[in-house]
């Protein structure tokens, strides 16, 4: 499987995907600018976690329009798997490939620990290897994670079983996000936006291993399209 | 006289001067001369006729009260006198003042920290560089070095903070290396200071601010409050990074006529005497001190960091230094000196955030995220190529010259003209007057009374501020970024892998305050081996400390008395530890209102450690395993925690520190962490025995039984002291056997106390708590405060 992980100013958890990649697909990523204007073809595009452009304006709405994300947009379009993590959620969302917006989180404070997630769908490329319902761990690490969107993105979301992963801390999670969403699918299910950190738990020296299937979700799919 | 005043004259008008020997030349103007005899002017127009042609132009009179505004004292200009044979230009005395400082030039403490042991096997470059660098095999290095930024922290908590974790990652980067881990050491006043909130809310958010948005994980630290802070709170940053041996960079430049260049963030009037303002004390107006704190932008650090590891990997870096502390003087002056070559500068180049900055501004900012380099000419393009991808300034300001002299420009006129060696090498040195206290007696166990109710006393240490759960400062933080923090927070060392061959480093940071305050030398002492202690408990070998030492006024005899006590308990036992200091950074006048704080060098010390899945945790891990004691002693009551929250007292000789007995014990608890014999490890240290058990039970979340071997009259200091050189550990019962064999050969007291197991914690006779009701008084206390419930 190729992939490709987009490196933005700023960008900080670049290096973070592409070992986890490295690790899991057995090859290494490309690295691609954010000022080039071409992608290689890959099977796998990653817009990883950081801080882009220092986050200053609203987080991610500066990288949403590097040069790029018109490349990104248009794989998107032809259907070829796009996941955003934590920033790279926050940039898609600003790039409208996925609806809503990240807010500051509810606590108003950054927060960096391990949430338990529940994993909503098994329907698309990214989550296919684990089962509807199951509990996973994974690690945030995040200030502006707080999911919003209007009444009626909520509704489609639900309707077309879109919601990816939810919070399954008894407190609703750690962000304040609408109905506990920590990650969301496209209308064509190929582009996942998720604000914890899978890429950070894939080896049990890091704490855990549930964020490995989500990478092995992608390999799977891919060679069975194959 | 002919010698001093030649210091004061450009080689190249050498000539010009004697070519007119009919002028006789000018006496220097004495201290004693300034202006309260109104003598000054004529002086000074003396000077300009006689002595230099082309010394800068003077157009500020240069007053009694400008000096000592600059935090120079008379004696201290006078030798500036000398050394110029002629008055200094305004941005003279600035870099002077910049130069000459405490916090730059180390002058009260220099020749006491020369008595600190530098050197080992493993040591590439000790203290005299950016940071230390200590060779931990393969080809690779780990730099390191910790650094207060107390003053400004005090004045404006969030930038405070933020801008000390973006001086001491440059520090790092500066030499080539990748940061891999921040920690930081926080002390804080009485929590019931109407400040202190304020102060903690707004350190901890800027610490994250910074580490978090550059993307270092911020690892691990400490977190003290006591009211002898109320007026001075410490922030001491530490930074690590992993380098190739091969590709350290270091700050001497070589080669005559080669580019100077600038790099980074543009320069704006923030943070002028940023340095002088920490090398005085604070009073009642200390907050009209905020323009000289500086402003974070972790954005542009990140960029400079990715730049700079860039930049060096092309070969296009003579030398390189970061601006720090006085900024363009200090990079500038230490790059030439260094390799015993001028610096022009003409600051007509350099980016500047505001117009019309003046020369004396541009010399004394203290603007962040800015570097100066020596480059190699023929790879300007690609550098600059370098820096403009990232969308950095890159400006050529200067270049290296061989008359030793430190020149500045600016539109057209001479600012500066100084013998750039001597900027550092005759900059001030004292041999302060000290006295010493006698250390107090140790308390005699008979005068402290055991507790009424040993649960209680149990919980109210776990939620005493000093030791409740510090997981509302770290979870603000990104302890994680990298992927590669393999103990997070919590435990008793940090540890962060190194590649994928399972070498991992360790890190911690330790002072005990009160015992520093009690007895300098043994809280030195105690300082260091705590840490080497605590790198031991999770399996890694100790390598090397950076110390960063807050003490008060070193100008009082008493104060002074403290900083040479505790560096020679410091040298003490990194000379028995075979633990060099490698790096560090001196912050004196912690005071306000003449009131100091303890003292406090606080040590970092890193460890490493071949096989991370062999790494040890605080943790309980099966029922049934057995309770091991490391290490004898429990008569120190003196200074504990005990003795403080529970009884309200601060009295008596802190534990006297065994430095054979520590590194015996370490020794000893290492091999059996490596030879994988023992579950789970644990520091003795602040709270004594049973809280190292309650720790060891929360971060398990399982309880344990255990009997006290001692007399009744004694339980309570065989739980409660302080005694130092000891560790908790558990193994299965099958492995008890070898560990004593072992043990008793190399002289290691080892004891069975108990077992894991049950949800309780039970000390027979005395106590039995839920494991639930400890992390619940564990974890109330800091939430609680910050959110004004406490």
């Amino acid at each position: 499987m190729k992939s490709a992980v987009i490196l933005f100013p700023g960008s900080n958890r670049d290096r973070d995907m592409v070992s986890a990649l490295t690790k899991i697909t057995g090859r290494k990523p490309l690295v691609v600018w954010h000022a080039d204007t071409d992608l290689p073809p890959v099977d796998l595009i990653v817009l990883p976690g950081g801080f882009s452009y220092g986050d200053y304006l609203r987080c991610g709405a500066i990288a949403a329009r590097s040069p790029v994300m018109r490349a990104v947009a248009a794989r998107a379009a032809d259907g070829v798997a796009v996941l955003g993590v934590c920033n790279g959620f926050q940039i898609l969302c600003e790039a409208g490939l996925l609806p809503g917006v990240l807010m500051r989180n509810a606590t108003l404070k950054f927060a960096c620990h391990d949430v338990a997630l529940r994993v909503e769908t098994q329907s698309s490329v990214f989550t296919s290897q684990y089962r509807k319902g199951e509990i996973v761990r994974f690690p945030i690490a995040h200030g502006e994670g707080n999911y919003r969107c209007d009444d009626e993105t909520l509704r489609r979301l639900r309707g077309e079983d879109r919601v990816a992963f939810r919070y399954a801390d008894e407190d609703g999670g750690p962000n304040g996000a609408i109905d506990a969403i920590a990650g969301i699918l496209s209308e064509r299910r190929n582009v996942l936006g998720l604000m914890p950190h899978p890429e950070n738990a894939i080896e049990p020296a890091q704490g855990g291993t549930d964020g490995r299937r989500l990478f092995e979700s992608v390999v799977g799919a891919l060679s069975v399209a194959a | 006289m002919a010698e001093r005043l030649r210091e004061g004259v450009p080689r190249r008008r050498r000539g010009a001067r004697s070519a007119q020997p009919a002028h006789p030349l000018p006496k220097p103007l004495r201290g004693f001369d300034l202006p309260a005899r109104g003598r000054l002017r004529p002086q000074r127009t003396l000077h300009v006729v006689n002595d230099i042609a082309n010394a800068p132009k003077t157009t500020i009179p240069i007053t009694p009260k400008l000096v000592a505004e600059h935090g120079l004292k008379p004696d201290e200009y006078q030798r500036i006198l000398d050394l110029l044979g002629r008055e200094p230009s305004i941005t003279e005395l600035g870099i002077f003042s910049a130069m000459w400082n405490e916090h730059c030039s180390y002058k009260s403490s220099k020749i006491h920290l020369r008595t600190l042991p530098t050197t080992g096997p493993r040591v590439v470059h000790g203290p005299g560089e950016n940071a230390g660098v200590v060779d931990i095999g393969d080809g690779e290095v780990v730099v390191f070095k910790m650094e207060s930024h107390n003053h400004p922290s005090f004045i404006e908590p969030y930038q405070g903070a933020t801008t000390g974790v973006g001086g001491i990652l440059r520090d790092v980067f500066t030499m080539g290396a990748r940061p891999i881990a921040a920690l930081n050491a926080l002390r804080f006043g009485e929590p019931s200071h109407p400040k202190t909130r304020h102060l903690v809310g707004g350190v901890v958010a800027g610490i994250g601010g910074y580490g978090n948005s550059f993307g270092v994980p911020t690892v691990g630290g400490e977190v003290n409050f006591h009211r002898r802070y109320n007026g001075n709170i410490l922030v001491n940053a530490f930074a690590a990074g992993i380098a190739k041996a091969d590709g350290i960079f270091l700050s001497k430049a070589t080669g005559v006529g080669m580019p100077v260049v600038y790099l980074g963030s543009k320069t704006g009037r923030d943070g002028i005497h940023g340095a002088s303002m920490a090398s005085a004390e604070f009073d009642d107006a200390s907050e009209e001190k905020r323009p000289t704190v500086q402003v974070g932008d972790p954005f542009s650090e990140k960029l400079l960091l990715e730049a700079c590891l860039e930049l060096m990997e092309s070969g296009a870096v003579i030398a390189i230094q970061d601006m720090g502390a006085a900024g363009l003087t200090c990079s500038a002056v230490e790059m030439g000196a260094k390799g015993d070559l001028g610096i022009r500068l003409d600051l007509d180049a350099v980016p500047t955030r505001e117009a019309a900055m003046t020369a004396y501004e541009m010399m004394l900012s203290e603007s962040q995220e800015r570097m100066l380099m020596v480059l190699k000419p023929e790879m300007r393009a690609e550098a600059e190529a370098i820096f403009r991808k990232w969308g950095l300034d890159f400006a050529v300001v200067g270049e290296t010259t061989d008359d030793l002299r430190f020149r500045v420009f600016h539109r057209g006129e001479l600012e500066a003209d100084l013998p750039i060696k001597k900027l550092g090498d005759d900059a001030p040195q004292y041999d302060r007057p000290h006295t010493h206290r006698p250390p107090p007696k140790p308390l005699a166990l008979t005068d402290v009374p055991p507790p009424n109710d040993y649960g209680n006393a149990l919980l109210r240490l776990l939620g005493s501020p000093d030791l409740s759960s510090r997981r509302w400062v770290w979870e603000q933080y990104d302890h994680l970024v990298g992927g590669d923090t393999m103990q997070r927070p919590g435990g008793d060392a940090a540890v962060v892998r190194v590649g994928e061959g399972g070498k991992a480093l360790a890190f911690t940071l330790d002072v005990t305050p009160r015992y520093c305050a009690a007895d300098p030398f043994e809280g030195g002492k105690q300082a260091v081996a705590e840490s080497w202690r605590n790198l031991t408990a999770v399996g890694a070998e100790p390598l090397a400390i950076t110390d960063n030492l807050n003490f008060g006024n070193p100008e009082k005899p008493e104060i002074m008395g403290e900083f040479v006590d505790a560096i020679r308990g410091i040298g003490e036992a990194c000379r028995a530890l075979a633990y060099p200091v490698v790096s560090g950074n001196v912050s004196l006048y912690n005071e306000t209102n003449g009131v100091g704080i303890p003292p406090t060098p606080a040590i970092g010390g890193v460890g490493l450690m071949p096989d991370h899945t062999a790494m040890a945790t605080v943790g309980f891990k099966a029922d049934g395993e057995l309770i091991l004691l490391v290490g004898a002693g429990h008569a120190a009551l003196g200074q504990s925690l005990y003795l403080r929250e529970i009884l309200g007292r601060e009295e008596g000789a802190p534990p006297p520190v065994d430095l054979a007995a520590e590194k015996r014990n370490g020794d000893f608890v290492r091999a059996a962490i490596r030879a994988r014999q023992v579950t789970a490890v644990h520091d003795l240290s602040d709270g004594g025995l049973l809280v190292a058990l309650a720790e060891m039970a929360m971060a398990g979340n399982r309880g344990a039984s255990v009997k006290a071997p001692v007399a009744d009259a004694e339980t309570h200091a065989w739980l409660f002291a302080e005694d130092q050189a000891r560790y908790l550990l558990t193994a299965p019962a099958t492995a008890l056997p070898a560990l004593e064999a072992v043990a008793a050969k190399a002289g290691v007291p080892l004891a069975a106390i108990g077992r894991v197991g049950g949800e309780d914690l039970v000390v027979d006779g005395k106590l039995g708590i839920s494991v639930a009701k400890l992390r619940e008084a564990h974890e109330y206390w800091f939430p609680a405060y910050m959110a004004g419930a406490a």
